[in-house]
């Protein structure tokens, strides 16, 4: 039962031919055997989830079923579940039980999933290898059978893991810089980053306010859809949640693709991908032909700066949202201040991780007095020639592919020492954070025995066809079964 | 570009991190290159172009005022570090 699809359980529960309890507890059973060797969830709602299993099979047995109700799921340790823990991957939030719940976990409760517990994560989801959680790295589930242990990407890292090791059909995700598709390419499963204001970010711990966004990973672009359909739509309680109908996200899946424009562009497929990794992301575009697409290049031409702009604006933001963390209303407090100083200083110097600290020091830097102009406003200009670029492509073409990452998956420890290193690991997904527009990341083959993803970048509220191309893709292909040893 | 120790004091100051001493001299590195990095955005031309400070250009959406939410504070409080009468405790401010 554990491989099934989202999709597929549902329709195991309707039929009856198992009941909510006995999945979840099948599920939770995996969760205990399996995950000493991921790590991926960082608490595990054992008894909260069987007597929502309880109460799921009590509201099919009334005929008031979703296709979600009794379908198990776990949350990204990122958004507040009321009575909880919720640690966002931190020491300053190790014993954070919130009061409230997330919209994206209020939705889905109300929708009747099943929630197993939290998945690990990046220290306030910075980071590009998952091993930046005060709870420990992620181990990526592929290579372990050779004895290797890679890193699941991050910082949505023990979502992708834990939906890559089937511990869950579906995992909730925020991508900030890459943070869901990242994870979803290193591990061989399918993830969403919807357009900016898409899914509401009320009551997920904030890092880089304007870039945020929360998404979702499963296997299938089916069940990507079933998550979207959930979480999607208009909330008074966040500010920057857009006010704009929801489609049904599964209505065109099976729509053709004759005719769809696809670009590529060309700063995407330069000196910083190996052959290996070409080569399959464009047999992946050869396959998209032989279903009707067109293929042109195209160029993205301020795609370079993306990752300066980034490293500029997110940490900035980051300084601003992460202040709240003071040790004064919640959250980690040092031992025996001697004065609020004392309290504020130790508190978050002890309480956040090394990371985290760069971030917020280079942020702290650059908005400044002296720097503000040089650094954060210049930063906003350049993303906003990055945003024309994507503007002006999306005028010649339908969707744009790339690959995902430069490299599958690398070895733990590889490169925690040089930071900046790591962040060019997401060098082919931080623009489209800049500009705001959605992307998935489907699996598209392997390299070396490890999973290669391919990006699909799509105009604003463009969800319906990036999940429309990828379920079309995932019905010629088998790249999303395979199953790690 | 170099970041100096005492920019990074002063910087650590302004985020209320305390920073030790062998720290600095990591963090010295570490920032500097990250700066070198996003040096390269002073290449860009950006004569004549609006900051984007929201991918959708959306404005500050207002609505009326009016309280819509209850009053948590018990819960809220029920969560602080330290407490008392309802008022959140911290170190003595003013001798």
């Amino acid at each position: 039962m554990h491989n099934k699809s989202v999709a597929e359980l549902s329709r195991e529960l309707e039929s009856g031919k198992i009941s909510s309890v006995e999945l979840t507890q099948q599920f939770l059973d995996r969760v205990k055997q399996e995950d000493t060797r991921y790590n991926s969830f960082i608490t595990v709602t054992e008894e909260q989830a069987l007597a929502d299993a309880k109460a799921a099979d009590e509201q099919r047995a009334a005929g008031n079923a979703t296709p979600w109700t009794g379908v198990p799921l776990a949350h990204k340790d990122i958004f507040c579940t009321n009575g909880v823990r919720t640690t966002c991957g931190s020491k300053m939030l190790e014993n954070f039980v919130p009061p409230y719940d997330a919209t994206v976990t209020a939705n889905f409760r109300r929708a009747g999933a099943v929630c197993l517990g939290k998945t690990n994560m990046d220290e306030f989801a910075m980071g590009s290898s998952n091993e930046a959680s005060h709870f420990g790295p992620v181990t990526n589930p592929w290579g372990l059978s050779k004895g290797e242990k890679r890193v699941p990407g991050g910082s949505s890292g023990g979502s992708a893991a834990a939906v890559a090791a089937r511990l869950v059909p579906a995992a909730t995700a925020t991508d900030t810089g890459g943070s869901i598709r990242q994870p979803a390419a290193l591990c061989g499963v399918t993830g969403l980053k919807p357009t900016y204001g898409r899914v509401s970010r009320y009551g997920m711990i904030a890092f880089a306010s304007s870039l945020d966004q929360g998404g979702t990973i499963a296997r299938t672009a089916e069940d990507n859809a079933l998550m979207l359909n959930v979480m999607a739509g208009f909330d008074p309680k966040d500010s920057t949640s857009v006010d704009r109908a929801v489609p049904d996200y599964t209505a065109t899946l099976n729509e053709p693709l004759k005719g769809l424009r696809i670009g590529l562009p060309k700063e995407y497929f330069s000196d910083q991908l190996s052959p290996a990794m070409e080569e399959q992301v464009r047999a992946a575009v050869r396959e998209y032909e032989k279903l009707g697409a067109t293929v042109k290049d195209v160029s993205l031409p301020n795609a370079k700066l993306a990752i300066a702009a980034y490293y500029v604006i997110a940490p900035a933001e980051a300084s601003a949202n992460l202040s709240r963390f003071d040790g004064v209303r919640y959250g980690y407090r040092c031992e025996d201040p001697k004065d609020l100083m004392d309290l504020y200083t130790r508190t978050r110097a002890e309480g956040f991780g090394t990371e985290v600290k760069r971030r917020i020091l280079v942020g702290t830097y650059a908005l400044s007095a002296g720097y503000f102009d040089a650094y954060y406003l210049k930063a906003q200009k350049v993303r906003r020639l990055i945003q024309q670029d994507f503007i002006n492509a999306f005028k010649d073409v339908d969707v744009l592919m790339s690959p995902t990452t430069p490299s599958p998956a690398f070895a733990l420890g590889e490169k925690t020492n040089d930071p900046v290193t790591m962040y060019l690991e997401d060098i082919f997904t931080i623009a489209i954070n800049l500009a705001g527009v959605p992307a998935m990341s489907v699996p598209a083959g392997f390299v070396d025995g490890l999973p290669v993803g391919l990006q699909i970048i799509g105009d604003y509220f463009s969800e319906a066809r990036l999940l429309n191309a990828a379920h079309q893709f995932q019905q010629v292909t088998d790249w999303h079964q395979r199953e790690p040893q | 570009m170099t970041i100096s120790r005492e920019d990074i004091e002063k910087v650590a100051v302004l985020a209320r991190i305390r920073v030790d001493d062998e720290q600095i001299s990591a963090l010295e590195n570490d920032l500097g290159n990250i700066l070198d990095l996003v040096d390269q955005l002073s290449a860009a031309d950006t004569e004549n172009v609006e900051p984007m400070a929201h991918p959708l250009d959306a404005v500050q959406r207002l609505r009326p005022d009016e309280v819509t939410e209850t009053n948590q504070r018990e819960a809220f409080q029920a969560i602080a570090p330290a407490t008392e009468n309802g008022l959140y405790l911290v170190p003595r401010v003013i001798e």
